[in-house]
This record gives C-alpha cells, structure tokens and sequence, in this order.
C-alpha cells in the first residue's frame, strides 16, 4: 500500500507531468491525446486526494496533521525555506475541491474548446493551473504558498489572455496580474515580517510561537497578508481585475474566477486563524471589507447586462461574505460557503458558459430569453444553481449562507442586516439573470437560433455532476437546530482549536432565534423572487441599452466608475512621475550634469594644452624653475 | 594552476584568431570558449573537492613595487567564472548567421574580454585587479566602437572616459592603501585589508566613496548610470550581453571582495547612504523603464533597476543580502543575455526595436513568444524561476535592515510587472503588422542559445541549493572577517 505522503507528493506531481507532456507536444498531440492526457492527470490527482482524505479520516482526530518534506529549496544564511507540503483537514478539503470540481472543469473544456485553435495549449495552460493551486493550498511554509500564489496568477494572466489576438483581452489580463501582484507585494512583506520576527517561515513553527509576539507586529503581519488576500479574492480596493476577467474562455471563470483561486484569500486568512485571532484590529478589517465588498459588488451586478459580468460581480460579492465569516471568527462558516460556492459557481459559469456556446458566443442578456425550452439540460441545472447561491432550503447555499449570517447576528444585527441586504440583491441579480436567459421572448436573432442546440454530453455531464453536488453539498454542515450535526465543524476542528480558545466565548444563539431568522431570510428570499418575476416574467421588462439610463441605474451600469478613478489617481501620476523622471532628472538633470563635467575637462585641457606649445628653450626654464623650487624646499624643510 | 588556465587559454585563442585571420574565426572562438566552459567545470569540481592549492597560483612580478601575480578561486569567485564561462560561449553563438565585418578581430576580442574578466574575478593582489579592471575596458571599447549602431563614436567614447574617470579613484585608493602597508609595501589582498582596517574613521571614509564610485559606476548604480542606456543601445548585441551579463558584475564583485572587508568602518558609516541611492536608483529606473518606446532601452533601464537592488542588498551586510547578491548575478546575467538575444531577433526580423511598430509577433513565432514568457517571468522574479530566489532574498535583506526601504525596494516587482507585461503584449501579442506578418520563428543557432538559458532560469529556480552551496561559505568568511575587523576597531 502507498504511504499517505507519497500519495500527497503525487497530487501535484500529476498535474505537473500533465502540463509538461501536453506543452512539451503541444504542436503534435492530437486534441484527443491531450484531452485525455490533461483530464487523466486531474483525476488521477483526484483520487489521490480521496485517498489521502480517507486515510486522514482513519487517523485520530489529534493526528491529522501531516508534513511530507519534498526538498530543500532555498537556504542562505538563517534563512530556510523547503519543499515541503502540510496535510491537513482544512488542505484535504481544498485538494478535493480543486482536484474534484478542477476535473469537471476540465471535462467540460473538451467540449467547449473543441474547435479552437489553441485546444493544447488550453490544456497546458489548466493543468499547469491545478499544479500550482495544489501548491498554494499544499505548502507546509510560507514560500511554498508563494509559489502557488504567484503561480496561479501567471496561469490566470496566461488564460485571460489566451486569445491573445484581442488587445482588450490582453490589457485584461495584464490589469489581472499587475492588481495581483500589489497584493502579492503585501504578501511578500508579511512574509518578510514573520522572517524577522519568527525566524522561521514554517507554519506549524510561526502557530505556536505566535502568542509571543507582539499584537502591533500580528497586527501588521496579519493585514499585510490581508491585502495578499485582497488582490487575489478580489476584495476592495483591489476587485476591479476580477470582472474584466471575463474575457478568458468560460471555463477559465469556473474554475480559476469561481471556484479555486479567488478563494486562495479565504485559504490564507484560515491558514492563519491563530495570527488573526490575535490580532482583533485585522478581524475587524477583515470583516469590514468583506461586508462591504459583499454589498457593493452586489449593487453592481444588478445593472450588468454581460451574463458572465453577473456572474462575476457575483462572486466578488460572495467572497466577501466569506470573508465576513473569517472577520467573525467564523472560520468553518467561511470554509463552508467557499466549498458549496465552488459547486454553484462553478455550475452557474458553466451553464452561462453553455449557453453562451448555444448561442455562438452571444454574452448580452438582452439578445437571448426563452431557452429554457431550447436548452432543457442547461436549464434545469442552472435553476438548482440559483436556488441554491440564493440560499433556498435544502439546496447547499442554504446552510453555509445561514451560518455566515447567524454567525453575523450573534456579533451585530446591523452587520446581519447588511450582510442579509446583500443575499437578497443576490437573489434579485440572479433571479433576473435566470427570467432574462432562459423565460420571456426569444430576443437572440434568427440566426444564432437556427444553430441552437443542447450542448455535448462533456458539458451536460459536468453540470449535472455539479447540480448535484450544488443540492448535496450543504449535508456537511447541518446545524444542530435542524438536527444535524455539523460534520464539516467537526472535522475541521483541530485547524481552528486554538482560535477558539484564544477568542473570548462566542455568544451563542437559542433555537428559538435561529428558527427566527431562518424563517425570516426564506421569506425575504422568496418575496424577492416574487418581486423579480413579476417584473422580468410578467411585464416582460428587458434592460434598457447603457446609453439610455441615467441617474442611480447608470452609476451602477458604469460600476461606480471605479477603473476611472483608478485610472485617474493611480495610473496617470505615475505615467506623468515617469515622464518627469525622464525629461527632467534623467535628460536635463543628470545627464547635463555628467556632460558638463566632461566638457569642463575638455575645456581645461584646451588651456592647458596652450602651455605646450613645442618651444623647447620655454620648457628648460619651467625645468630650472622647478629644480630651483625642490632644491630650496629639501634644503629648508 | 587551472586559474592560470583558465585567463590564459582565450588569450591565447584570442592570438590564434587574430593571427589566422580564417574565414571560420566564429567556429575557433566558439571551440575555445566552449573549452573554457569545460576547463571551469573541471575547476568546479576540483574546488568542490576542497583542492584549492589545485586551483590558485601566486608568482612573483614585479618585485620593486610588490605586485604579485596572485590569483585563486573562492565560492564566490568560481560563481562568477562560471558566470562568465557558461554566458560567452552563449554570445559568441548568438553572433552565428548575422553578418560581422572583421569577424577575426570580433571574435579575438570578445576572447581578450574573457580573459580579463576571469582575471577580475580571481586576482588576489590589488594592483593585479586593477590592471585586469582596465584591460577589460579595451575590448569591449573597440567592439563598441566597430561594431556599434548610430552616434557610436559620441557615446561609446564617453562611455569608455565616464568608466575610465571612474576607475580612476579606484586607482588612487588603491595606492593609498598601498602606502599604509607596512614594510617593503605590497598590494597583497590581505595587506590592503589589514592597511584599510588600520587607518582612521575619516580615511576609511574618504576611501570608501573613491572605491564606491568607481564600482558604482561600472555597475552603474543611480546617479552615475546616464551611460549606460546609450551605451547598451548603440553597442553591437554581443558587445551589450557582454555589458550587461557580465562586465557591470565585475563592479558588485568589487563591493563584495574590494569594498566591504577593506573598510568595514567607512562601509557601516556610509552604507545607509549606498543602500538609500541604490533603492531610489531602482524606483526612478523602472518608472523610466515604464515609459520607454525602445526594446532595447527598456530593458537597460531594467537593469539598471535589478542592478540597484544587487547592490542595496550587498550593503545590508547580510548573509542572506550577498549570497542573494550573488545568484541574481547569475539569474540577471543570464536574463538579461537572453532578453538581448530576443531584441537582437526582432531586429533582425524587423528591422526595428521600436515597441509601437511591433505586434503579433506570437502568431508567426510562438517558440520565440515562449522562450520570451520565460526570460519575462525571470525578469519579474516569479517563484520557481532564478530571479525570485536572488530578488526574494536580497529584498528580505533590505527589509530587515530598514523596513521603509524594503517595502519601497518592493514595489519594483509591481513596476517590473508593469513593464515587462506591457512589452510582452505591445511586441508579442495582438494581430500581425505589415512589419511582422513575416516573422520566421527560431533557427537553430537562436535555439541553442535561448533554450539553455530558458532551461537554466528554471532549473536555478527550482533547486537553487547547488549555487547557494558554492558560495554560502566563503559569503559568511567575508561577512565574518567583516565584523571582526570591525569588532577589533571598537
């Protein structure tokens, strides 16, 4: 029998042999060897992942920790970094989701990618994805999650901008990593800071000599790493990537934009629950940026016609639920909602991704309606995914969204209010998205309905597979008010034990309050829905085009304007500190400087030179001069 | 003895070139540099086996004035002989299928600028080192100057006064520094060490900034750098790569071994200082790399921004400082090879370096497009490519030693981003041109240089440990010697 660590070495080791084979080939695969190269290494690093995890089910509760070293990678002065990895609950969920959803995804590429052009250099490009994000989730140090981090955000730059003859795709994908990497920077520096202050890099080491340190460095280390966290969940400040990210291939959004790497944020802030529960002031940012984000990117994607535009307001906003969970010291809440998020995300782009293939590439709302009947496949499943990120019982939204929100009524009723605001703009953006599509009028034109079709069995297989997963993955986490018993808490206990007992008692809340506030958010829920019928079913109303709105609904159209501003108090300054560098400092500066120096010399040696003017009985004077001057000078000194 | 080997063996085939004058002259030069490679791999393994008495060779010179003929190989030494061992096969390569007027002087040149090069690296008497620091000048002026583009008389003749002026100070330190040796003086290493830790905190002072200048500039480190993007820009390929990849590592290898253990007083007085310049040089070079409309000006002010990061991270006298020093040497001399060679084929293609004429060129040449992502994410230091473990290491350096600086220094890999990726699409990406619809993709030569590079990026990145062993303990000899001397002065 495989050891538990050589199994974990191979999770990522599959997916890495796959990217080199399809990429080392990429011009003499066939597109079936490589899609059956690059779908047979995910899987393979799938049940691998199941492996480990039921082996690390069969361990002890105590002894579901396990550090696999690989190599040593980095080591100078006191400085040392290894190869190595960390398996544990929290890791084990991580590899199935990516592993698990990352082959479905894959699967589902076959079919949506099958007449491009660039199909093996697609599948290189995935693969080396899963590689990386299994890195980022598998690291037993701070290095190694860097390499995944920055890893993934080359991948996500690679397949943004993968059709790469569209400039605007390009200047998508460099505005994706450039954001990134302003994260990245923050990430690097708390790296630097735990270094310095720990000595070691190593996590297990940094969790328990975290309660020596000071709470001003776990504070500046803890929103160090949360802006690391900001640019890769896209949180705000730094969301504005994630929604031009869209132009990647649509399955690309599943599983990079939805499903695994955005949630990389959610990853770190839980990787380091103990740092941040000793640092109550990074809580409350966290917290604080996560409600926001949630609202804000919720009010945003109310008025975006692009169907995947939605869709990725959308994820925007749940993330940041998420990271209001975190913010409350809700970890397992917010690991929760990450897991089913990335069964209905990933199920809602896929599905708009259908969609959008059915329709030969259309993306805007308000040319499509009335496909419900056309795509009955895509339909069905993409209703499960909508009642279930609209937290309609007893699909999985339901549960991890009820305890993110019981979580934030025990901390604040007015945090559960806004946060409870966002949901249900949720419900209404999605309902909408939902009536749009699939119910109405056709609106596409003659001709894209004339090619209508179900889409292929690799794109209905995988939305199904996810369609059920998006109904039974909320079984891992039934509370205890509705008789269950909280497998995912439970299991994922010995991660965010000693966050527990560092923060003060949570409060908790009765019954009887729970079925209260259930009861409540259902009923809102459903009204919403209501709301959103009427208005897009009933009366039929489609949006109206950009330049016909005006006021409230034209700001949200517009995104608030925020890449203006951006544009305007970033990128423009340092464009103009640039070309101040260049024509003053550099050309007019330094340069004249420099050349004054040397024409100063040239100058000096032009008066100079007229002393050697060749008369030889000129030069035995200076000589006699100078014999006379030494003389007197040995003599008298 | 293989010391001796290794700087007289180009010599020698440098002769043989200039003195057959054959038609195959690229074919000799490329022979002998390959040899040169193969006698430092024997000189690798010889000094992995701690035979150093195998490796060095003191002879007497010129007795009256105690100059020794005294090389020898140290970890941090045979980095950057293989450095320079492993880059000029690489250009002499890169040359094969352009046209070369006078290809035996060319090539015999680039083999006498081994020759010094090796010889900078390895000399262990002052003088000796500083007459290889000079003689390297020679070669690379004339190539400079015959083989150079537009305006080269202008720029390559300041080039050669800016250094030489600057060399110049690094002549009168060493002498003084010979003047304090006792007896029979001698410019011996050891003796200027022990004479430059004798003299008083003012002289050590005023001896620092001499020497300083003189390495800054070759390096060239803001503010003394103006000559160097119309010197890379006008230089012949070869004559840049040789610049850029190696000649600019002979001036940190001079703060390393000729600066900080001679005056550890004037070095801990000033080096805030140097670190500040250093870190300012590096914002200001990748802002004005930003706006840059030229290929290959772009990547001169690049350099300039990663040479300023080598160098704030040396003066931080760290361990992890200088050995990440160290190999981001190698990863930026290896990057930045390749990343002219990639200009070099544009132009060759083109006929242009201007970023707005170009586009698309991934469509005809997508093996050219790959080899570029590579060099690129070495460029921007990503994980698992050599330039993350050097930039990672030398930025920690800078952060432990002030944290403000740290953090500024680190914007630069945000810059770096900026440029790089923007330089990538305005050439790579996008539609075809008129100008670039044609674009033959790699032959076989551009191959052979660029797959070994986009190899080596990779593998340094992956297992650095090898190159971190070689020189990690003679880094914590130097930096030991460091605090001693410094101890005993307090």
């Amino acid at each position: 029998m495989v050891s538990i660590e050589t199994l974990a070495l191979l999770i990522p080791v599959f997916p890495l042999v796959g990217f080199l084979l399809v990429a080392l080939n990429v011009k003499r695969l066939s597109h079936g060897a490589t899609a059956f190269m690059a779908c047979g290494s995910v899987l393979l690093s799938f049940i691998s992942a199941i492996l480990v995890f039921t082996k690390l089910l069969s361990l002890p509760e105590e002894s579901r920790s396990l550090i696999v070293h690989a190599f040593t990678w980095i080591k100078a002065g006191d400085f040392y970094a290894s190869m190595g990895f960390l398996i544990d609950p929290l890791s084990s969920i991580f590899l199935l989701i990516i592993t698990g959803v990352g082959f479905l995804i894959h699967v589902y590429s076959i079919g949506y990618m099958h007449d491009d052009a660039g199909f093996n250099r697609f599948f290189s490009y995935l693969n080396l994805f899963v590689f990386f994000m299994l890195l980022l989730v598998m690291g037993s140090n701070y290095l190694v999650i860097f390499i995944g981090w920055e890893g993934v955000g080359l991948c996500s730059y690679l397949l943004i901008g993968f059709w790469f003859k569209n400039q605007s795709y390009n200047d998508a994908a460099n505005k994706a990593f450039i954001m990134n990497r302003i994260g990245d920077f923050g990430l690097l520096l708390g790296i630097f800071m735990i270094f310095i202050h720990v000595g070691s890099i190593n996590y297990t080491v940094v969790t328990s000599t975290a309660q020596q340190l000071s709470t001003e460095t776990v504070t500046l280390i803890t929103i160090l790493l949360f802006i690391g966290a900001m640019g890769k969940s896209a949180q705000i400040p730094l969301y504005t990537w994630l929604p031009d990210a869209m132009a990647g291939p649509t399955p690309v959004s599943a599983l990079i934009h939805a499903a695994t790497m955005v949630t990389a944020g959610i990853y770190m802030v839980a990787r380091n629950n103990v740092l941040y529960t000793l640092a109550p002031i990074s809580m409350s940012l966290v917290m604080l940026v996560g409600l926001a984000t949630a609202v804000f990117a919720a009010t945003i994607a109310l008025k975006q016609s692009d169907i995947k535009k939605v869709l990725a307001y959308s994820t925007v906003s749940q993330l940041g639920l998420m990271f209001l969970a975190l913010g409350l010291g809700a970890f397992t809440a917010g690991i929760f909602h990450m897991a089913t998020h990335a069964f209905f995300k990933a199920l809602l782009f896929l599905g708009a991704g259908s969609v959008i293939h059915a329709l030969g590439g259309e993306q805007d709302m308000r040319n499509m309606g009335g496909l419900k009947k056309y795509l009955p496949i895509t339909f069905a499943t993409f209703l499960i995914g909508t009642l279930a990120i609209s937290g309609i019982p007893p699909f999985a939204g339901f549960f991890s969204k009820d305890e993110i929100l019981a979580n934030a009524f025990a901390h604040n009723p007015v945090v559960w209010g806004l946060a409870l605001f966002a949901s249900l703009l949720t419900v209404f953006y999605m309902f909408r998205l939902l009536y749009l599509t699939f119910f109405g009028t056709v609106r596409a034109n003659a001709h894209a309905m004339s090619h209508i079709h179900e889409s292929p069995k690799s794109i209905t297989i995988p939305l199904i597979c996810l369609a059920i997963l998006s109904v039974a993955g909320g079984f891992m986490g039934v509370p205890e008010a509705l008789g269950g018993s909280h497998w995912l808490d439970s299991y994922l206990s010995p991660v965010f034990a000693q966050s527990k007992v560092l923060a003060e008692a949570h409060h908790h809340l009765n019954h009887t309050i729970e079925y209260t506030l259930m009861g409540t958010v259902v009923t809102l829920t459903v009204i919403v829905i209501i709301i959103a019928y009427l208005k897009y079913v009933k009366r039929n109303h489609v949006p109206a085009a950009d330049a016909n709105l005006s006021g409230v609904p034209k700001l949200l159209a517009n995104k608030y304007y925020i890449d203006e501003l951006y544009n305007a108090i970033i990128v423009k300054p340092l464009y103009w500190l640039s070309n101040i560098f260049d024509i003053f400092i550099e050309r007019l500066g330094i340069d004249k400087i420099v050349n004054a120096f040397g024409g100063s010399v040239v100058e000096g040696s032009r008066v100079t030179r007229l002393s050697q003017h060749g008369s030889i009985g000129y030069y035995i004077f200076l000589m006699v001069i100078g014999i006379v001057l030494i003389l007197f000078y040995t003599l008298l000194g | 003895m293989l010391t001796l080997l290794l700087i007289f063996f180009p010599l020698a085939a440098a002769f043989l070139i200039f003195i057959v004058r054959s038609k195959h002259s690229n074919v000799i030069a490329l022979s002998a540099a390959l040899i040169e490679l193969a006698i430092s791999i024997v000189a690798l393994v010889s000094f992995k086996n701690g035979d150093l008495e195998k490796l060095g060779a003191n002879y007497y010179w010129i007795e009256a004035i105690g100059l020794n003929f005294y090389v020898a190989i140290d970890g941090i030494s045979m980095l950057l002989v293989l450095l320079t061992t492993v880059l000029v096969p690489l250009i002499i390569l890169s040359s094969f299928g352009r046209t070369i007027s006078k290809p035996s002087t060319f090539y015999g040149l680039i083999l006498v600028m081994q020759m010094a090069l090796v010889g900078v690296f390895v000399a262990q008497d002052g003088l000796l080192f500083y007459l290889f620091w000079e003689v390297a000048l020679i070669p690379i002026y004339f190539i400079c100057l015959m083989w150079g583009g537009e305006n080269r008389g202008r720029i390559t003749f300041k080039f050669f006064v800016y250094t030489l002026a600057g060399s110049l100070f690094m002549l009168i330190a060493l002498i003084y520094l010979y003047l304090q040796t006792p007896g029979a003086h001698t410019f011996d290493m050891e003796a200027l060490y022990a004479a430059g830790r004798s003299l008083s905190h003012q002289e050590q002072s005023i001896i620092f900034w001499f020497l300083f200048v003189a390495f800054a500039v070759k390096m060239p480190v803001f503010p003394f750098h103006t000559w160097q993007p119309d010197t890379y820009t006008v230089a012949p390929t070869q004559g840049t790569m040789l610049l850029s990849g190696i000649m600019l590592k002979m001036g940190i290898y001079g703060v390393i071994r000729w600066l900080i253990p001679v005056v550890p007083v004037g070095v801990i007085t000033w080096g805030m200082t140097a670190i500040l310049i250093s870190v300012i040089g590096i914002i200001y070079a990748s802002c004005i790399a930003i706006i840059q409309k030229d290929f290959k000006r772009l990547i001169a002010y690049s350099s300039i921004a990663h040479v300023g990061l080598i160098s704030a991270g040396i003066f931080t006298l760290s361990v992890t400082g200088v050995q990440g020093a160290l190999i981001q040497m190698l990863s930026h001399g290896i990057v930045v090879v390749a990343m002219f060679f990639i200009i070099d084929i544009v132009y060759d293609r083109t006929k242009t370096t201007t970023l707005g004429n170009l586009g698309g060129i991934r469509n005809a040449a997508p093996k050219l497009a790959t080899v570029f992502v590579i060099t690129l994410l070495g460029s921007i230091a990503l994980p698992l490519t050599s330039g993350f473990v050097g930039e990672f290491l030398l930025l920690a350096s800078v952060f432990q030693y002030n944290h403000w600086l740290g953090a500024v220094a680190g914007i630069a890999i945000i810059l770096g981003a900026v440029y790089m990726l923007r330089t990538f699409q305005k050439s790579m990406s996008g539609e075809t041109n008129e100008i670039t619809a044609a674009f033959a993709d790699l032959k076989w030569n551009e191959k052979a240089v660029l797959y070994p590079i986009a190899l080596l990026i990779i593998l340094i990145g992956v297992y650095p440990k090898p190159i971190l062993d070689i020189s990690g303990p003679a880094v914590s000899n130097l930096l030991e010697l460091y605090t001693n001397s410094f101890a005993l002065i307090h």
